[in-house]
């Protein structure tokens, strides 16, 4: 009797088999959505830069419509994205269920919020320099290309690294509408069907994750900044 | 090499309108170290942002190498800049970059090959003494050798103008002197042309051939830096001058020795060219029946020879003394008498 307690209290009704599907489900999604958000950040973010008041493609208009893209986006709560993008979902991916159809919203969600990490990062960049590739005769596309990416790029990463893992927990909370990954099964397996060792070992699982993307995210930007 | 033409600059602030640069009008010779010296806010620092369009002029011409700078198209104005080099005060250099990485920086910009960048690169680092450093990150460096990487960067495309924006303000005096000889020694081995801004008179004296003394976005005196340190016209161009030849506290200290009882007659020689060389205190003692104590004195030495002025303290007859006095003007030394004459 006791054996069985122990049994239900430590390894319980764990499927090794859905954890695991559902470990790959989270990575897809969140490995797939870091990729697009890294990109869509940075031009979001450079534009959001360049636009801006004496900055090589000064532009107001341009500037504010950006600014404002990236102000509501990144204040939706996550949840509510989602649910709102549904339409959006559909049309795109053909069906609002299952882990490619969680990311146009983590996407949409995360690049707001990378684009203005970017910014902070270019703004960070010493204007003495851009002025003295300007002295060179250089173009904007060298001076975006060859000074303000590899000059800002420590921050770059360490941004990536924060939003890797703020996706990584939208992801859960993707799986709540039916997204697949540890959030859906730490919700229904485990919550919902009153086993509280699924939950927990879905938890340690995203712990794991997390911790392996900081330190990935930490020694990258170690090894790239010679400052 | 370099003309301006009723050259201006308005700011328009909050406050109205700053002139900071004020209907300017320069030639500037090829193969010349021209300097600008004034103090901060005289408008130095936008007139050679002008020259390479950093800053674009409110009215007037800027011509460098034969090209009017002011009607470029934007495609122009960077094959334009990548005959003019700058350095800067806080040296500007890209961190993420090696010192070999830096210098091949404006190679790149050109469009040169991997191969020639390579070659230029060495030999740059070697015209500049950074042999060995190539691998190095500039934060690897001192302030010194930072410059050192920002001169070969600037100098790296062959260019026909130098431009040095407060190079050597961030340093101490030993590295600012290190970094002026290799500026002497560019402009003697390549024939550039270098036009430098500056607030130290120092500098002006150490390698300048020409200067000319900008205050409130006007260039109030001009001329050769001998010329200029002999016969400073404006008050301002009197204070740089003092920056150099008078010895700190020369004033409070003469003051002091000519309250004193009995001091007899106290002169300023000024020596300029190569004077200085001779033993002038020692003849007139020789010659003339005079005391002679020695109350201050500074010599420097500038491109065209040394200048200088000592404070000397004369007693003796007061026809004697006139006597000294005349001596030592024919020695092509001027004299000023501060007291007792």
């Amino acid at each position: 009797m006791d054996n069985v307690l122990i049994q239900a209290a430590f390894l319980g009704d764990v499927n090794w088999d859905n954890m695991w599907n559902a470990t790959v489900e989270t990575l897809y999604m969140s490995v797939v959505a870091l990729l697009f958000t890294f990109l869509f950040g940075i031009v979001l973010g450079l534009l959001l830069f360049l636009t801006d008041r004496k900055q090589l493609w000064e532009n107001k208009a341009a500037h504010f419509v950006i600014g404002a893209y990236v102000n509501i986006f990144r204040s939706i709560p996550f949840i509510i994205l989602i649910v709102l993008l549904i339409p959006f979902t559909r049309s795109i991916v053909g069906t609002f269920l299952g882990p490619s159809a969680a990311l146009p919203a983590l996407i949409i969600g995360a690049a707001p919020f990378y684009a203005r990490m970017v910014e902070i990062a270019l703004r960070e960049i010493d204007k003495g320099v851009i002025e003295a590739s300007k002295a060179m005769g250089a173009t904007n596309g060298q001076i975006i290309r060859k000074v303000l990416l590899p000059e800002s790029m420590p921050a770059l990463v360490s941004g990536i690294t924060v939003t890797a893992i703020a996706l990584v927990s939208y992801t859960a909370m993707a799986g709540v509408i039916g997204a697949g990954g540890l959030g859906d099964l730490a919700f229904r397996d485990g919550f919902q069907r009153n086993n509280p060792e699924i939950t927990l070992t879905a938890t340690v699982i995203i712990l794991v994750i997390v911790f392996a993307l900081q330190f990935i995210g930490d020694m990258i930007t170690n090894k790239i900044d010679k400052r | 090499m370099i003309t301006l033409s009723k050259l201006a600059k308005i700011f328009h602030t909050k406050d109205g309108d700053v002139r900071a640069v004020d209907d300017i009008d320069l030639t500037i010779d090829k193969g010349e170290i021209f300097g600008v010296i004034g103090y901060s806010g005289a408008g130095k620092s936008t007139l050679i942002r002008m020259l390479n369009m950093l800053e674009a002029p409110t009215s007037g011409e800027v011509d460098v190498a034969g090209r009017p700078m002011h009607s470029l198209s934007k495609g122009k104005l960077r094959e334009a800049r990548q005959e003019i080099g700058m350095i800067f005060q806080h040296f500007n250099l890209l961190w993420s970059r090696t010192v070999a990485e830096n210098i091949a920086f404006p190679l790149e910009i050109k469009g040169v090959s991997k191969q020639d960048q390579k070659k230029r690169v060495d030999e740059l680092i070697q015209l500049v003494g950074l042999d060995g450093r190539g691998g190095s990150y500039p934060s690897q460096l001192s302030g010194g050798q930072k410059q050192r990487v920002g001169i070969a960067r600037a100098l790296a495309n062959d260019p026909k103008v130098l431009l040095c924006d407060e190079a050597t303000s961030a340093l101490d005096p030993k590295t600012t002197d290190s970094i002026l000889d290799l500026l002497v020694d560019i402009n003697a081995k390549l024939g550039l042309t270098i036009v430098l801004i500056t607030h130290e008179m120092h500098v002006i004296r150490k390698i300048c051939h020409r200067v000319a003394v900008m205050e409130a976005g006007k260039i109030v005196e001009q001329g050769d830096v001998l010329d200029i340190f002999r016969r400073p016209k404006q008050a301002m161009t009197k204070e740089f001058v003092k920056q150099v030849t008078e010895p700190e506290e020369t004033e409070e200290a003469l003051n002091h020795l000519l309250d004193r009882e009995g001091i007899g007659h106290v002169l300023q020689l000024t020596f300029v060219g190569g004077d200085t060389q001779r033993p002038l205190i020692t003849d007139v003692v020789r010659k003339f029946d005079v005391d002679i104590s020695i109350l201050q004195g500074k010599i420097s030495q500038t491109q065209h020879g040394s200048y200088g002025s000592l404070f000397v303290s004369m007693n003796g007859e007061s026809a004697t003394v006139q006597q000294a006095v005349a001596y030592i003007r024919e020695q092509e030394v001027e004299v000023e008498v501060i007291h007792g004459g």
